[in-house]
């Protein structure tokens, strides 16, 4: 362990956060940002929507059951969220590299560095989240400093902004919807209904839980007009980033409101019906990304925990006619999903699909494919 | 939009655990007192049922009402119908409270006296406690439980073992803690066992056995709305196989991935709805360790170990909040704790890993397997924090309070065959693990051999490795280079790598003193303990301050829960330095010899600190206490108590001074180390301390006193110690420093008892002394707890030994106010403690322990500490003898109290409560050292209603018709005639060993002769009728030490204990019982609750 090689993790606000490396020795820009769940960094690292953003792990001890092998069943990866590792960069407290478990393949740093993705470990997480919540997500660097000696030449992310003199990358001036998003159609399953996937990032679990409830899944890219096929539901997925950049996919969904076919939207697919629906979002301070959310049905008693990450959020004091908050959250009071109140249109900040993460809200997809 | 809470509820009884046992200790003082806390607040009428007058929970202010009461069904019974209470909570006083509500509520009480029993409903608890429902009930949802049959009966559990196959496992069915279980490789074992078992219950679970698969436990919460969270999971170290209870217990848990997390967090929770619990419920399970095939071990519908475990680890206040689910609430009424802001319906995020580690006594017990298993044996438990594995277990190996400095740099350990003790696991488990490491066995081989996980195992490994690492330090090339300068620097020099190397030791968890044992060898000493810890010091190797906050600072906490690590970089709290805290040093570890008395004494502390006007500070690490409630106190450490540890905190607290003498020993062996080092120790000073705990310097001071002491000598042969021997003669009292097995202290009463236990228990050298004294008998134990002002005694309060010294105070059934002692004896004791006090210029409290015999009065022991008895007293007095005692610490000048002793109405008595029946194979006799575990205290208008309650309140029972007596040497004999003739006269059959018949006979008291044990060809054999339960109570006083008596006498006292026979050992409390018994009943009992003693 202590020949591992010193590297840092800098923030755009000058904070140094000295680490070694375990992953690839590779300098990245990103959006720093927090997850506070215990468990799950296989799924995590391969959510979509963590594209462009250096994810810190607040629980401390991290490796320890090791990375599962690539499997696949109907085309769709066992395992993981999504075929490779989204996240820019790991950073994390206690590295374990003898991990131990009966699916694990590979140690996690064996597999960051097949996917090319550095993570340091050493950092003082605690001090970055607060750090993070104090000042609210920004952007950051891990840097190898000027006198390492790269092994072969580091392929450098590309930077799109210039703060106090130094280069980062700020994702949210991407389009990383279109990043993520699978480029054509793609069917899966068996069935006599057909569900329409829009791929924002989609992780793979939505796909999963879908199949499973045996029906036709159609996964479309983001900016695939759905519209022009024949189909059940729609199933609008999570993914990265600023909503605003789907535009195309906002029109697709308003188009399809005009008719009854039910609409679940789910995270960005959350932010993208409110926004069809004339509502606005608004980036979070420093967002949700855990497994302990607490929402609460507006109105009622029901309470669930759940599986979250996402640093936008649905301003509801915009949304006005037909429509009317379904979810609030119990800890911030932000909105965690909206529903049409007459048409089986509706969504959740949250996920549903969990992986990582809780359970208890899986139901909504028997209860979706119950409405088609 | 909130709730409503349940109407008409006005007026709650709150079922106490009583006393303190293996398997059931300080946690339920802690939820108790959290359930009273939560009701209090909504302006509920609070009753309280428990005997246990040492808990924080029956302080004053806590509950309205307080009942020194058994909590058995008839007490529970009578105190309902006097106060006739709206409604019950049974799910926080442990399996006693459990079981005493499912007792009251099939015999319809509460029914009869409409008290609704609030949160999870009897009907669930049953089904949750009686294994074939339980199983039932889980397949209803297809919950996988482990393939097992119910029996009543060793032929039925013979059968059962068939179908399943060996080994199996035994469970009691209503049984805390694993009591009676145990595993069973034939058909042998499990008749044994099965017939042992079924004397605790009336049903077995036959249980295939799923050794070596790990165990996970899950902490669940339900509201009446049907929300539903998992507060904490948990991992077991040891695999399946360990009870719970005798395992290194992480949280959260380590080798799962989210797929089995979850997977298994979505069963409780489908499990918890299922059986419609409402508060809080703990559900194990075993998992495969090759797959994520699980099993559904048990699920408890109350709080428990666990519960009070979860709740340190995440700062989610589980009883609390069920407290206010059983009143009606919804989980999202409530807020979260900690931040005051957020959601009490949420699930803790940890950014730190928790350890806890039983805490054995065995080496207390003779006779008593060392083996840990299925069923409990430990007495108390630890809780570290750390943000490494490493870091975390060897802080917490350090806690235990054992003697061990860490994982490794320990006093070598004999282990003669590495492969048994790693396979046949025992107390010494973990230290087992670290020779194996040493010598050379691989993680594998060690986990083939223990089928602990590998990554707990590969984490052990690093800590071997950083040790050699350390020790490789080729400290002479260094010597050279520091050897000019004398600023206190060490002799590393400024190498980097040695700077790496102390810094990744330290975020392991060395100790500076490890780290100096691992460079410096066997000379390490004090002093290069110092320079490691000046050395890292400059270097600027620190720990920061990390706190607790049940969000991974997601949220901003308002409470002060920490703990101190070196994987960090920042503290989380700001320090002002303005000399305004005043730091409280807790108990540590439960453990014989010190528990919840001192977590009381604690709290008291910590209340009158903070009324003062300081802030106050709490150093403990006790998951079980209510001291370490982060709500007690403006600060809380959870961290270690030693020498280290204090000091980093003082550094950076910058109190205006600390409190030593309210935590028991623990933190009274720091007093002299921490004023060396500049400490403002409040109270009387360390070299007072010192002088007292320095058997030397306290003798002769008592010499210069004319105070007498009975003759004593510390001696390094054989040969003087003959030469003693011939000087004062027997009995003696001897006290080796080195115990090979055994009792640590014995008495002996002739030469051969002597020669026998010098040279078979103890080592005897110049290196290892042993202190021999004169003892003597049939002597009065007086103890006198008090508090003094610059040496001059406020308050004070005198009790009085039921038994004859020679039985460990803590052992001994107390009488307060002292009854039965001269007057002149009173003021000579008054006369003794006040030239004590001036003496040692005692600011604080104190306890002197006195031997009187006729008018002669002699001081065996002086603590200048809170002692044990403590609460007791200041509870019979209604005098606050810590309140008291810390005003004066803070030099604050207290008036003395107007009322005294002499003015109480009524008496209580202090009971000890022995847990004899987890510990197999342990001789339940009494003796110098103590064994028991806890106590109970009882009030009564005179002294037979209050010996009464308290012995029914540890267990005994009323005997019915039969009591077998083995009264000992001929004193015992005259001491218990006068007891047996009221048992004739009141209808009584006794049956009497050979020489007690003889004896009784002759004093004209018929009685049944019974041939011992040995006498195999005899009709009536005492151990035959034990196993047959024909005695109500038996009495067998020990003699002496000769084998057959000792072989004996144990098989009378062990048959005793394994048959839920109740025993007595002492002639003199037999007496007293009895004489209690025949003159009232139990009817004769009045349900009086504290307040109406006055």
């Amino acid at each position: 362990m202590q020949s591992l090689i010193p590297v840092r993790l800098i923030l755009e606000n000058g904070s140094v956060f000295p680490g070694e490396s375990f992953g690839a020795e590779r300098p990245v820009s990103g959006e720093v940002v927090f997850s506070t769940a215990m468990v799950g960094y296989p799924e995590s690292l391969t959510d979509p929507s963590y594209k462009g953003q250096i994810l810190s792990l607040t629980y401390p001890i991290i490796g320890n059951y090791g990375v599962p092998a690539k499997s696949e069943t109907n085309g769709v990866s066992d395992f993981f969220e999504s075929v490779s590792i989204h996240a820019s960069g790991l950073i994390v407290q206690d590295y374990t590299d003898d991990y131990s478990h009966w699916n694990g393949f590979q140690s996690l740093g064996e597999w960051l560095k097949k996917e090319n993705i550095p993570a340091i470990c050493g950092v003082d997480t605690r001090r970055l989240t607060k750090v993070l919540r104090e000042e609210g997500s920004m952007l950051g660097r891990i840097d190898f400093g000027v006198n390492h000696n790269f092994e072969e030449e580091p392929e450098y992310t590309k930077t799109n902004c210039t703060i106090n003199n130094h280069e980062y990358y700020n994702p949210e001036l991407d389009n990383l919807v279109a990043q993520v998003s699978c480029k054509e159609v793609i069917e899966y399953g068996q069935g006599d209904k057909n569900v329409i996937l829009v791929d924002c990032g989609t992780k793979l679990n939505i796909l999963r839980e879908l199949i499973k409830l045996g029906v036709k899944v159609t996964r479309v890219p983001w900016d695939f007009d759905f519209n022009t096929l024949d189909f059940d539901g729609v199933v609008i997925s999570n993914g990265p980033g600023n909503p605003d950049h789907c535009g195309i996919t906002i029109n697709n969904i308003k188009t399809s409101m005009n008719g009854d076919k039910p609409i679940f939207g789910i995270c960005m697919g959350n932010q993208l019906l409110a926004k069809a629906a004339g509502a606005g979002v608004y980036k979070m301070k420093y967002g949700h990304r855990s497994h302990n959310q607490p929402v609460r049905m507006v109105g009622g008693n029901k309470c669930f925990i759940t599986s979250q990450n996402h640093g936008y959020a649905v301003d509801e004091t915009l949304l006005k006619g037909d429509w009317e908050p379904w979810f609030v959250n119990m800890n911030d009071g932000t909105n965690e999903g909206i529903r049409h109140k007459t048409k089986p249109f509706y969504s959740v900040q949250f996920h549903p699909e969990a992986k990582g993460g809780p359970t208890d809200t899986r139901f909504f997809f028997e209860d979706f494919i119950k409405l088609i | 939009m909130s709730s409503q809470i349940i109407e008409n509820i006005k007026k709650v009884l709150v079922l106490g655990s009583g006393a303190l046992k293996i398997g059931e200790a300080g946690e339920f003082d802690y939820s108790g007192s959290q359930a009273l806390k939560a009701l209090s607040e909504e302006g509920v009428e609070t009753i309280l049922i428990n005997p246990n007058i040492a808990t924080v929970q029956t302080s004053e202010g806590v509950a309205d009402k307080i009942y020194f009461l058994p909590v058995t069904p008839y007490f529970v019974k009578k105190v309902i119908n006097r106060e006739r209470p709206d409604g019950i909570l049974l799910a926080f006083g442990g399996q006693t409270a459990l079981n005493c509500g499912v007792q009251l509520f099939k015999a319809g009480v509460f029914e009869k006296y409409n008290v609704e029993v609030l949160g999870t409903p009897v009907q669930a608890i049953m089904e949750t406690e009686d294994r074939d429902l339980f199983v039932k009930k889980l397949n209803q949802i297809d919950v996988k439980t482990i393939k097992s049959f119910a029996v009543s009966s060793t032929n039925e559990a013979l059968e059962a073992a068939d179908k399943l196959g060996y080994p199996v496992i035994v469970r009691a069915a209503y049984a805390l803690g694993g009591l009676g279980s145990g595993f069973c490789n034939n058909a042998k074992e499990l008749r044994e066992l099965s017939v042992k078992a079924l004397n605790y219950s009336d049903q077995l679970l036959i249980e295939k056995s799923l050794k070596g698969w790990k165990e996970i436990e899950y902490e669940v919460v339900r509201d009446r709305y049907d929300n539903c969270i998992t507060v904490c999971n948990m991992e077991n170290f040891d695999p399946l196989g360990i009870h719970t209870g005798e395992s290194i217990v992480v949280a959260p848990s380590q080798t799962l991935t989210n797929s089995e997390y979850h997977k298994l967090r979505e069963l409780a929770i489908k499990i918890v709805r299922h059986i419609g619990v409402i508060g809080e419920c703990n559900v194990q399970y075993a998992l495969d360790p090759e797959s994520e095939d699980y099993r559904v071990i048990e699920v408890n519908a109350r709080l428990s170990r666990s519960s009070a475990l979860a709740s340190k680890a995440t700062g989610y206040p589980l009883a609390f909040v069920a407290a206010k689910l059983a009143l009606g609430y919804g989980l999202f009424d409530l807020k979260n704790s900690v931040t005051k802001t957020t959601s009490a319906f949420f699930e803790p995020a940890l950014d730190y890993l928790v350890v806890k580690i039983p805490r054995w006594d065995l080496g207390k017990f003779s006779g008593v397997s060392k083996e840990i298993g299925s069923s409990m044996k430990s007495v108390g438990e630890i809780m570290s924090i750390g943000r490494t594995f490493e870091e975390a277990t060897q802080k917490g190996l350090r806690m235990v309070g054992l003697g061990m400095h860490g994982f490794v740099e320990n006093k070598e350990l004999v282990i003669p065959d590495i492969d048994k003790a790693l396979r046949e696991p025992t107390d010494q488990r973990i230290f087992v693990i670290s020779k194996a490491f040493r010598q050379g066995y691989t993680v594998d081989e060690i986990h083939e051999l223990t089928k602990i996980d590998r990554w707990f195992l590969s984490k052990l490994r690093n800590i071997v490795d950083t040790a050699e690492k350390l020790e490789d330090i080729d400290i002479n090339r260094f010597y050279l280079q520091s050897s000019g300068n004398n600023d206190g620097d060490s002799d590393f020099g400024d190498h980097i790598e040695i700077i790496e190397l102390l810094e990744h030791a330290k975020k392991q968890g060395f100790s500076d003193f490890q780290i100096a044992r691992a460079v410096y060898k066997n000379y390490a000493n004090d002093f290069h303990t110092q320079q490691i810890r000046s050395y890292r010091k400059a270097h600027g190797i620190l720990p920061v301050v990390k706190q607790i906050d049940t969000l991974a600072a997601e949220f901003p906490a308002q409470t002060n829960y920490l703990y101190l690590t070196y994987n960090g970089q920042t503290n989380d709290v700001k320090y002002l330095g303005d000399h305004r805290s005043v730091i409280v040093l807790g108990s540590g570890a439960y453990r014989i010899g010190s528990s919840v008395e001192f977590d009381w004494c604690s709290v008291n502390a910590l209340n009158t600190v903070r009324q003062e006007g300081y802030r106050s500070v709490m150093i403990n690490y006790n998951p079980e206490t209510v001291s370490t409630d982060y709500d007690m106190c403006d600060r809380l450490y959870f961290d270690e108590l030693s020498y280290e540890r204090v000091m980093d905190i003082i550094d950076l607290e910058n109190p205006y001074g600390v409190i030593v003498s309210v935590g028991g020993q623990i933190p009274n062996n720091l007093a002299v180390r921490l004023d060396n080092s500049g400490v403002n120790i409040l109270g009387t000073s360390a070299k007072s301390i010192d002088n007292a705990e320095d058997r030397h310097k306290f003798s002769s001071m008592l010499d210069r006193l004319e105070i007498d002491q009975p003759r004593w000598k510390e001696l390094t042969t054989l040969d003087d110690i003959h030469k003693f021997v011939d000087e004062v003669g027997f009995p003696l009292l001897v006290r080796p420093s080195y115990v090979l097995s055994g009792a640590a202290m014995n008495v002996c009463s002739n030469k051969p008892e002597l020669e026998r236990f010098l040279t078979l228990a103890t080592e005897v050298s110049s290196k290892y002394p042993v202190v021999v004294s004169e003892f003597i008998e049939d002597s009065k134990e007086i103890e006198m707890d008090a508090v003094a002002q610059n040496g001059e005694l406020v308050a004070y309060a005198i009790s009085e030994h039921v038994e004859f010294a020679g039985v460990h105070s803590g052992d001994a059934t107390i009488l307060f106010p002292a009854q039965k002692i001269y007057v002149q004896t009173v003021r000579r004791i008054k006369h003794i403690t006040r030239q004590i006090a001036k003496a040692l210029n005692i600011s604080g409290p104190f306890n002197i322990q006195f031997l009187a015999k006729d008018n002669d009065i002699k001081v065996i022991e002086c603590n200048l500490r809170a002692s044990r008895s403590f609460p007791f007293v200041s509870k019979v007095l209604k005098i606050n003898l810590i309140e008291l005692a810390t005003k004066v610490m803070l030099d604050i000048k207290v008036d003395k109290p107007e009322k005294s002793a002499f003015d109480l109405d009524y008496v209580g008595i202090k009971a000890p409560q022995f847990s004899f029946t987890r510990l197999q194979k342990a001789d339940p006799v009494l003796g110098v050292d103590m064994a028991s575990t806890g106590e109970v205290g009882a009030l009564g208008s005179h002294f037979d209603d209050a010996l009464l309650t308290s012995m029914l309140a540890v267990g005994y029972r009323i005997p019915e018709k039969n009591i077998m007596i083995s009264s000992g040497g001929t004193k015992s004999k005259v001491a218990l005639l006068e007891a047996c003739r009221l048992l004739k006269e009141k209808g009584y059959n006794l049956f009497a060993t050979g020489g007690t018949k003889k004896f009784l006979e002759e004093n004209g008291v018929e009685s049944t002769f019974v041939a011992w044990p040995d006498d195999e060809d005899a009709e009536l054999r005492v151990d035959e009728m034990i196993t047959e339960k024909r005695f109500d109570l038996i009495i067998n006083i020990p003699k002496n030490l000769t084998e057959r008596e000792l072989t004996n006498g144990y098989r009378i006292r062990r048959g005793a204990i394994d048959y839920n026979i109740p025993l007595i050992t002492n002639a003199r409390l037999a007496g007293a019982f009895i004489k209690a018994f025949c003159k009232i009943t139990q009817d004769d009992i009045k349900i009086k609750h504290w307040e109406e003693y006055n």
